[in-house]
């Protein structure tokens, strides 16, 4: 059981720097991003393109650090992989909701359009690279032996200090930066962020390009910890708002509570279902949570960052 | 040419399937529609009430199993009841399953009932997929019966069973059409438009909004129960969320959402075109990608979904505008 439990901790983590980013970019962008599970997966392909085949064909050392699983290859793919993730949000924004803002469409339209825009990327993904589980490595690594029965890869102390890095970065980032600040006063109100002299187009494309770039580092750790399919995305989609919501839609620091406790929760049931099952049982709790506490944990009328 | 010979040629036999399949999909867009066209109400789990009509139809129609076949096939009902039976239980059941669904979301923003419709068909897939005892997990449900199979030789029953499927839905159109012009449809058009200004006028927004919910439900569920008994055999991989709620939205959009003429025109000119693209992969496509060609067509189905969005949003007919049919238009 406890066992399980700090397996929830690493598929936590994980899920909460997809939530964070998710209710990020919904914070700004005002719907709910349906494509947001489907950039994770893009961020993923992309690190596994880079280490997999470009740099292979480079002739890259593949060497990798003490017992992870890992090397230089991967954290010279992580940040291009984050740019390229970066990248195809802001051309989506572009090319399908730019033009939607423009006509000011009602929102249910944009939500519309982000589900258009997330089985189309899954569609490229299954072009590109076929329906099949991809490894970034076969290679097997020794657990480290815990106490009570609690086996971890060092693999997934990297993932939980990397997503703690990522979320902490985001809070040093909209609390001290000037753009972090537009973004919290566009969050807020975007009309008075405009009265004030912010560029809230702009700050659109920072939203994109930030929610993205976490996106994909969650894509590519999720990758490292278990392995790449291109319904991975779709798969994220229920443990994800499950987590922002649980969490109050458009917090971010209540995402990442959410994404702990859900991952927490879907990995100690899989003592009494199947895995398979893990989907559900994050639908089970967005269900308990909008008859309970719609609003979430640390929601509240007033948005919190 | 005799008649036998034309009503048992290729060519009619394909068009004729073809019609079937593309009625049963208008089903789903015409109980959309009463969801998203009238009342705003995104449902992006229509793959969920399309497999719960199926399931429900053909554990309600299909005997249980005997003999050797028992061995291999476990249901957990099997009430050997006539075809119309099986539809009424699959509206009914689909409603239920709608009221459950619409209380904890119906209340909250609109994005909300979008993720946890996801969540209902996610998670009916997987019941059916892991639950052996329920309807054969993963290899479901084979030897559906078909309604009147009796009546004709099995090479021209495809006739009968198209004039079933276009009875009905011209059944639930005319009375779609008649419930979305009366005062109570119109007060769902309010509330799509702006719910506040509903509620300002003394209208029970969430009533109104559970109604529409389990009536489109129902309906979708009359699809599910109509696609199983053509099919003959249902399985979990049927009710993928491309084919079972994707492909509905497409058809929406393209018709024109609040219009009952134009979704089942939307219905069957989107399933013209889904045909034309196979032809089109299965001559563009190299062979050595032709496992991947389906994908080929679900990105220029979600191309031409943002496509339509963006330049075309109120579909090929658009919606109609009226206020009452007792005022001259």
């Amino acid at each position: 059981m406890i066992a399980l439990v700090v397996d929830g901790v690493i598929l936590g983590s994980i899920l909460s720097l997809g939530a964070v980013s998710l209710t990020l970019v919904y914070g700004i962008v005002r719907f709910a991003n349906f494509a947001h599970g489907d950039l994770m997966a893009v961020g993923a392909y992309v690190a596994f393109f880079l280490v997999n085949t470009a740099f292979v064909a480079l002739g890259f050392p593949d060497a990798t650090f003490g017992p992870l699983s890992f090397g230089l290859p991967m954290l010279l793919a992580l940040p291009v992989a984050m740019l390229v993730t970066a990248g195809v949000a802001v051309s989506v924004d572009r090319l399908v909701f730019r033009p939607m803002r423009q006509r000011s469409y009602a929102p249910v339209m944009f939500v519309i359009g982000s589900l258009a825009v997330a089985f189309a990327i899954r569609a490229l993904l299954f072009i590109i690279w076929g329906p099949e589980f991809h490894f970034f490595t076969q290679a097997l690594r020794p657990a480290l032996q815990l106490p009570y029965e609690v086996r971890v890869k060092p693999d997934q102390i990297f993932i939980l200090l990397a997503c703690l890095t990522m979320v902490a970065g985001l809070y040093l980032f909209l609390q001290r930066s000037k753009i972090g600040k537009a973004l919290r006063a566009t969050a807020d109100n975007p009309d008075l962020a405009r009265i004030s002299g912010i560029n809230t187009e702009h700050m659109l494309v920072w939203t994109w390009a930030i929610g993205a770039a976490m996106a994909a580092t969650a894509g590519i750790l999720l990758g490292i910890d278990a392995q790449l399919r291109p319904e991975m995305g779709w798969n994220l989609l229920l443990p994800l708002f499950a987590a922002a919501i649980l969490g109050g839609i458009g917090n971010p620091y209540g995402a990442l509570i959410g994404g702990m406790t859900i991952g927490i929760v879907q990995q100690v049931s899989t003592a009494f279902l199947l895995p398979t099952y893990k989907p559900a049982v994050a639908f089970v709790i967005l269900i308990l949570v909008l008859l309970i506490r719609p609003r979430g944990i640390l929601g509240s009328e007033q948005r919190g960052f | 040419m005799t008649i036998e010979a034309i009503l048992s040629s290729g060519i009619l036999n394909y068009l004729v399937g073809f019609l079937i399949v593309a009625s049963i999909y208008a089903l789903f867009t015409l109980g959309l529609n009463v969801h998203f066209g009238e009342t705003g109400l995104i449902n992006f789990g229509v793959a969920g009430f399309f497999a719960i009509g199926a399931y429900t139809a053909a554990l309600v129609t299909k005997p249980l199993p005997t003999g050797e076949l028992a061995r291999y096939t476990q249901q957990a009902l099997g009430l050997d009841q006539p075809f119309l039976v099986g539809v009424i239980a699959a509206a009914v059941v689909c409603g239920i399953v709608a009221v459950l669904i619409g209380i904890p979301t119906l209340r909250l923003r609109e994005d909300y009932l979008a993720i946890a419709t996801i969540g209902i068909a996610e998670s009916i897939r997987l019941v059916f997929n892991n639950e052996q005892w329920l309807a054969n997990g993963s290899q479901g449900l084979v030897g559906i019966p078909r309604p009147l199979y009796d009546l004709v030789p099995p090479a021209y029953y495809n006739y009968i069973y198209l004039g079933i499927v276009v009875l009905i839905l011209a059944f639930v159109a005319v009375l779609l059409e008649r419930m979305i012009r009366s005062p109570w449809g119109r007060v769902l058009r309010a509330i799509r438009e702006d719910e506040v200004v509903a509620a300002a006028y003394g209208k029970n927004v969430f009533g109104f909004k559970l109604q529409a919910l389990v009536l489109g439900a129902m309906v979708m569920g009359i699809g599910g129960a109509l696609y199983a008994h053509n099919a003959g055999t249902i399985s979990p991989g049927v009710f993928e969320p491309v084919f079972g709620t994707f492909i509905v939205w497409v058809m929406l959009i393209l018709g024109g959402s609040g219009n009952t003429k134009g979704v089942i025109l939307g219905a069957f000119v989107f399933w013209a075109i889904w045909a034309g693209t196979q032809f089109a992969t299965d001559a563009l496509v190299p062979p050595a990608l032709s496992a991947r060609a389906p994908y080929f067509r679900f990105l220029l189905i979600e191309t031409l979904l943002v496509l339509m969005l963006l330049f075309r949003p109120k579909g090929i007919l658009g919606e109609e505008r009226f206020v009452s049919t007792l005022r001259p238009r």
